[in-house]
Order: C-alpha cells, then structure tokens, then sequence
C-alpha cells in the first residue's frame, strides 16, 4: 500500500461532484415517486376495490421477489420492445420508484393497521369522506409510526442506486468506473466513493431526524 | 312528525340478534335515555342511528329522511348527527382547534379565516376556550370528552348521541362533563344517551328507554319508570343500580 495516491483524482473532481448530484437526484426522484405508489398502494390493500388488491400485490410480490438489477434492466432493455424507449436515467428513476414503492407498500401498510378502527369511525361520524379520513386522520399518525423504518428503507434505496450504473445511468458509481477506467487507481476510488457513501448516508440520517422533529410534533402516551 | 323514527328495527351480528324488533320515536328537543345491562343493544342502536352498522330490516328515518348504509347522502346525514364515545377518540395529531375545525373546514361550513373563531365558540360552550392550543395528549380524560363534545357542536347538530360517555372516567371528572350536557339539554339539543348514570336520567331525561336482550322492554318518562316500573327485569335493574 505504499503507493496510494489521490492526487491523480483531483481532475475528476467535476465527474465525481455531478455523480453525487445525480445520485442524490435519482434517489429523491425515486422515494418521491415510490412514496406515492406505496401510499396509494397501502390504502387500496386496506379499503380499495377488492378488484384493484390483486394486481397491487402481484406488483409487491413481483419485486420484492427479484433482484432489483433484473427489475434495471427490463425497464431498460424489455420495454423499448414495447416502442417505450427511456434514456438510461429515467429508466433508472422509474425502475427504483417501483422497487422503492413495493417495499414502503409494505411499511405503510403496517402503519396503516397500527391506527386503530376507532379513529376511522370518529372521522366518518364527522361527516367527512373516506379519501378526508385517511388524508387528515390515518395517515399522518400511521407515517409517524413507521417513520423510522422508512427512512431505513430510504438508505437501502440510496445505496441501492448504485446498480443504476449497470445501464449506463451517469450516477456516483457509473462515474467511479469511468474515471477508473482513466486512472486504473482502482482502490483510491472506490475507498472514495465508498467514503462519500458513508457522508451521505450520514447527512440524510440527521436531516430525517430533523425532519421527524419537525413534522411529528404532537405528544404520545408512554 | 318526530325528529327520529326507528320503526321495526332488526339488527344481527352474524347468526346473533342483538337488536329485535325495536320502535322508538324522539321528538325535537327531548332527552331520550337508554338505560339496560351490558350486551342488551344500547351501542349498537346508537350505532345504527347514524348508520355506522347496517340494519337487517326495519327502518330508521331522521328528519324524515332514511337512513341506510349506503345512502348517497350519508355524509349530510352524518353532519347532522353527532356522536361521542366512550373513548373520546380526538385525534391525537392535531391541536384541539384542529380537532374542532377540521371537518368544518374540510365540508366547506367555514373558512379557514373563521375557523378559529368558530372553534373558541365551540370550546366556550364546554369550558375549555383556553385548551384551544393543546394537543389531546395534554388533556384530562374530562378535557378530552368536553373538546370530543365541542368537535360535534362544530358541525350544528340537530342531535347528538352519545354512549356512556362518563363511563372512562375518573369518578370526579365525571360532573363537569355531564354538566356540559346538561346545559346542551337546557338549550333544546335533541339527545339520545346511554348512561349508567342513573341521577341523570333521572333528573335530565324527558324519557327512559329501557332495553333489555336487545328489545325495548320498557319505555316512559323517568318518574313513571324509576318509581313504578312494569316488568320484573326493570325492576331488578333498577335495584341492581341503587346502590352505586
Ligand atoms: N361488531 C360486533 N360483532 C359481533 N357482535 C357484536 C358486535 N358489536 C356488538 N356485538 C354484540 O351485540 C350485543 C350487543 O352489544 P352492544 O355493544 O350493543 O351492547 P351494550 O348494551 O352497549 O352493552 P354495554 O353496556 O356493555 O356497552 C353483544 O352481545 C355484543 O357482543
Ligand atoms: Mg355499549
């Protein structure tokens, strides 16, 4: 190990900057929108249409049973079969949206049933319609419940935007190959990119509790 | 004709009949007490009243108009009717205002500019105008079932139900909650009441419903009933209660 160097990777100091931001923007594209496939995905397996909670857990089944490189690639390369020809980062978006939705379906779902029946009726007995119940009573003490799994499930997805790089999605990894590639410091990178992982990882972890501060203000029991 | 009609109501859970055959008509401004032992039907008729259970035959009208399940006015139905419970059930991620305003609001009653007024108006009624910033979890059980009573007065009701709704409560927060009630009944609310609080029945209601095994065994204004009742079984309730 005596000949680590950096220094050759200071020139790639813009790739790596913009492979952060696309990271950063591929996961924040991919929660949001995989937030409300798995909140509409909760609220049709607990009240919807028995018609419409099949083909919803068929998709949570589907891709909580594959690797979630599979699920890249036929976003990517299947559905151009169908005439949908996606650039590598919006495939990469959409892909991790459904895999990010399947799994937060679940979570949700669960804080979903930890509010009680009680409260559903109290909000009926109001006069208010379903979709203003789960909006204004369910929900918002359901996602305090589950607050902290979701964000846990946030952190595997971050990391988990990685594999974007596979299909060429110009993202922090995808840029660690190609300046590898140039470079052939193959470790001083990835020792790198591992670290600004680990950076990123934190400043989201304070900036969740933060916002759990800030939006789960009301008192509990216990 | 009268505010509430329940002609001929049966009501089953499963292969269990909890409610046979019941009849029972209020008027506008009375105070209608149900009083009977525990499983004799008196949640589940309230229950049906404001169509939270469907009913299997029968029918139920208020204000003339019939209640049913699945009736497309069910929402105004409800907004008429207002109910409290046992458990207060606020909802614990909102402020008392928030309680109070929110299906206010959310129905298009007020805006979210008189909202707040129309809150402490509510909270006035029950005594509580300065708890309009707390969160539920910051309140007494009797605190809590007054700002559950105030949430309702913000809808207007023409009748309110409520269902043994001292029953979680330490015995001395019990008064200030059933004098929020009595002061609603001086003021002509329409009510329909379980309690296990014989005085006030007594004392406050224009009539007695007493069911038993899921019939209305017997009916009539408090004085007739508590001094002479009819049937064996009231009169055995009626002891059964003396002493508490
Ligand atoms: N959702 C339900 N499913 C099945 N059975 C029920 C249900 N709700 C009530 N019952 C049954 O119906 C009967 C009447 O219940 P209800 O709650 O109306 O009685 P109650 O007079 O209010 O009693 P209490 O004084 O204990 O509150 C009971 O035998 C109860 O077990
Ligand atoms: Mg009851």
């Amino acid at each position: 190990m005596g000949n680590l160097n950096f220094r050759p990777l200071w020139r790639y100091e813009d790739a790596f900057i913009e492979g952060i931001l696309n990271t950063l923007w591929l996961t924040v594209i991919a929660a949001g929108i995989g937030l409300i496939i798995a909140i509409a995905c909760a609220a049709i397996l607990r009240s919807g249409p028995k018609l419409l909670r099949y083909p919803v857990l068929g998709y949570i089944e589907l891709i909580r049973n594959t690797p979630p490189i599979i699920q890249i690639f036929i976003v990517f390369f299947v559905f151009p079969g169908f005439g949908i020809r996606l650039p590598p980062f919006t495939a990469a978006s959409i892909a991790l949206a459904l895999y990010f939705g399947a799994y937060a379906a679940e979570i949700i779902r669960s804080g979903l049933d930890s509010i009680p029946r009680s409260q559903v009726e109290a909000g009926h007995c109001l006069g208010i319609s379903g979709f203003q119940v789960f909006m204004h009573v369910v929900l918002p003490p359901a996602l305090r419940n589950i607050y902290p799994s979701i964000t846990s499930q946030f952190v595997l997805l971050l990391l988990g935007t990685s594999i974007a790089s596979q299909i060429s999605a110009e993202e922090l990894f995808h840029t660690a190959g190609v300046v590898e590639s140039r470079t052939f410091r193959s470790f001083e990178i990835y020792a790198l990119i591992a670290g600004i992982y680990v950076c990123l990882v934190m400043a989201f972890r304070v900036f969740f509790a933060a916002l759990g501060r800030l939006a789960f203000r009301w008192p509990t029991r216990r | 004709m009268a505010l509430v009609e329940i002609n001929n109501v049966h009501k089953s859970f499963g292969a269990v009949e909890v409610l046979k055959d019941v009849s029972l008509s209020v008027e506008e401004g009375e105070i209608v007490t149900i009083i009977g032992r525990s499983g004799s039907g008196k949640s589940t008729l309230l229950r049906c009243i404001n169509a939270l259970e469907p009913i299997n035959s029968g029918r139920i009208t208020i204000e003339g108009q019939q209640v049913a399940a699945g009736m497309r006015n069910l929402k105004e139905l409800r907004q008429r009717v207002g109910i409290v419970f046992q458990a207060f059930n606020l909802f614990p991620h909102l402020k008392v205002e928030r309680n109070i305003t929110l299906a206010p609001t959310l129905t298009g009653r007020v805006s979210k500019r008189e909202a707040r007024a129309l809150a402490l108006e509510c909270l006035t009624k029950v005594g509580l105008a300065e708890k309009i910033d707390a969160f539920p979890e910051q309140l007494s059980g009797g605190q809590q079932q007054r700002v559950a009573i105030a949430r309702c007065l913000a809808m207007r009701p023409h009748l309110m139900l409520f269902d043994e709704v001292t029953s979680a409560l330490d015995p001395e927060l019990v008064g200030e909650v059933l004098k929020v009630m009595e002061d609603m009944a001086r003021q002509g609310m329409t009510m329909i009441l379980v309690t296990h609080e014989m005085n006030f029945a007594r004392n406050v209601a224009s009539k007695i419903v007493f069911m038993h095994q899921g019939r209305v065994w017997e009916e009539g204004p408090p004085s007739k009933l508590f001094t002479n009742p009819q049937t064996p079984e009231l009169k055995a309730f009626i002891g059964s209660t003396r002493h508490n």
